[in-house]
């Protein structure tokens, strides 16, 4: 039920974002859902990608740091206090998210939010038991 | 007016100032063999009796003292009196965390506060004088050698110490300061503050600066004498052989530093071959105390990098000059007075995250102030994917080399293989201040 996300240090330096995207371009990588923080000296970013292990690969060999991630997908009902009802939940059991971000395609008529827990096993299950779809690596990759 | 402090051993001819050098040589060489397992060990070793130095020259049969052999001598391994004759202690940094211990019998402390005095003088300063003593008191012997060697004189001693600028300007204004003693970049940092609070420092009753324990330049001197009005001298000195006073400049000359040859015997050798250099010319400084009693050093490598001159000064003193400091043998590097070797930053980062990485240390001067930036490579032992697990990473690096060095920092995380590699080995420090 988990998916998995990479992620990748950069400096704040111009074409850094270029030359990543460049690379899982040439490589035949589709990027699902991208988000990027940043400091005003680094940025981190994370991307869900429809092939891990290659993207991270070929991240590692041009000398990139790149680190593997579990994440959580959950659908979100499109429509006002959708998000919010998902974030009850996670509130209501004590779990804190680190971070999170929107997926950029639509999973039928609901959008999907990625995010990332630090208990992602407890949160699954809470989410499972109050009827949130949690969407599986492998349909996310291929959507 | 006089200006030497003890004008007899100052000014004597160099065939008598040379037979007290022997007669001290032979004295403090028989002390350390009889009372030192380290030296007596090394002596047997180089095959070279006490007995056996006759004139100066043979001092070049005796093996060298190092920094290491300090380290492994922590703490008090080298010192030749007992620890009931110790009356003071002090250290100063090392080059893996422990620092570099040195004892003080009575007599060492009167020694160096009186050449502590002649160097005050020879800078131009005297009985009378306000001297504001802005070195750091403490195991770091600035402070305290100042201090004494100020009231040795008879001078009347501001001991403020380093830090709280504001109030140093309105205590140097209020006390009238005439004589003022600091590392070379915090007078310039004096000066500017004192312009920000609207202050005339140029116009003060400052009319000496005693600088050293950081390296600088005549440009700086140029630049120094100008913003605060004053005889700007330079002074040398290292707690391994003393502490500040071991060599000074005139201000009749300023043309090379006065080492005090009836304590000091100083050598300059190559530092490849430890061979002695052609005269005047350039190569590392090498010292051996011959009157200290605590903790004497016999060819102490001090990796300073200077040339020695010994033709007459126009001040009348007939020691030798040393050139101003123009580098290191080693890599160590002085941050705002603080002694840095790369090895130390590196064993602070293999501590604190257990592992290896990649750094450099990119030295430079903003605002008259030295910074250090560490830069260290993000590999995947360091990486998260969360920003704040990133930032505490380099928080907590700058913490710790607060804590171990004393030295402020700022950790600036990079990307794998942007530090400069070469010959197999990093390049460890970039030095970009602009003396």
């Amino acid at each position: 039920m988990k998916v998995e996300q990479i992620s990748i240090f950069i400096e704040n330096k111009s074409g850094r974002l270029a030359e990543i995207t460049r690379i899982l371009g040439e490589a035949g990588i589709n990027i699902r859902a991208l988000s990027l923080a940043d400091t005003s000296d680094f940025g981190i970013l994370r991307l869900i990608v429809n092939d891990v292990e290659k993207a991270k690969g070929i991240l590692k060999e041009k000398g990139f740091t790149v680190n593997k991630t579990e994440v959580v997908a959950v659908e979100v009902p499109d429509q006002p206090g959708g998000l919010s009802s998902i974030l009850q939940v996670l509130d209501h059991e004590g779990i804190n998210v680190e971070y999170m971000y929107a997926f950029v395609e639509r999973c039928g008529g609901n959008a999907v939010i990625i995010f990332r827990i630090d208990e992602t096993d407890r949160a699954i299950t809470a989410l499972t038991a109050h009827h949130f779809n949690i969407l599986a690596g492998e349909r996310l990759y291929q959507m | 007016m006089a200006n030497y402090f003890h004008e007899e051993f100052e000014t004597l001819p160099r065939a008598a100032l040379e037979a007290l050098q022997l007669k001290r040589l032979q004295g403090v060489v028989a002390r350390v063999y009889a009372n030192v397992p380290f030296y007596r060990h090394a002596f047997d070793a180089a095959g070279v009796r006490p007995e056996e130095i006759k004139n100066l020259a043979d001092l070049q049969r005796l093996p060298f003292t190092t920094k290491q052999d300090m380290r492994d001598s922590y703490p008090y391994g080298l010192f030749a009196a007992p620890m009931e004759e110790i009356v003071r202690i002090h250290a100063s940094s090392g080059t893996t965390g422990k620092p570099t211990v040195v004892g003080y019998t009575q007599q060492d402390v009167t020694t160096w506060a009186e050449l502590m005095a002649r160097s005050f003088m020879a800078a131009g300063a005297h009985k009378g004088d306000i001297i504001h003593n802005a070195y750091g008191y403490g195991l770091f012997t600035g402070g305290l050698g100042a201090h004494y060697g100020a009231e040795k004189l008879g001078a009347s001693v501001i001991p403020i110490s380093g830090g709280n600028t504001k109030r140093q300007i309105m205590i140097m204004q209020d006390f009238g300061s005439t004589v003022l003693t600091c590392t070379p970049s915090y007078s310039l940092y004096l000066a500017e503050e004192a312009a920000i609070e609207g202050v005339d420092i140029k116009g003060s009753r400052l009319r000496v600066g005693i600088f050293g324990a950081e390296p600088w330049s005549e440009a700086m001197r140029a630049e120094i004498e100008a913003k605060l009005g004053l005889d700007a001298i330079d002074i040398y000195g290292l707690s391994e052989i003393m502490g500040p006073g071991v060599a000074i400049e005139c201000v009749e000359g300023k043309q090379g530093l006065h080492i005090w040859e009836d304590h000091f015997i100083p050598e300059i050798i190559n530092p490849e071959t430890c061979q002695p250099v052609g005269e005047g010319e350039k190569g590392e400084l090498v010292i051996t105390t011959i009157t200290k009693q605590g903790i004497p050093l016999i060819r102490y490598r001090t990796r300073d990098i200077t040339s020695l001159d010994r033709t007459p000064c126009v001040c009348g003193r007939t020691h030798g000059r040393i050139a101003r400091l123009s580098g290191r043998s080693d890599d160590m590097i002085i941050i705002r007075g603080v002694n840095v070797f790369p090895s130390q930053i590196e064993s602070i980062l293999m501590r604190s995250e257990g592992v290896e990485p990649h750094y450099l240390l990119i030295v430079d001067r903003k605002d008259n102030l030295d910074t250090l930036e560490v830069q260290v490579e993000v590999n995947e032992e360091l990486f998260s994917d969360e920003i704040k697990v990133l930032q505490s990473l380099g928080r907590k690096i700058e913490k710790e080399i607060k804590d171990v060095l004393g030295v402020t920092s700022t950790v600036k995380l990079v990307e794998p293989k942007t530090l400069q590699r070469s010959e197999g080995k990093a390049k460890r420090v970039q030095d970009t201040r602009k003396l």
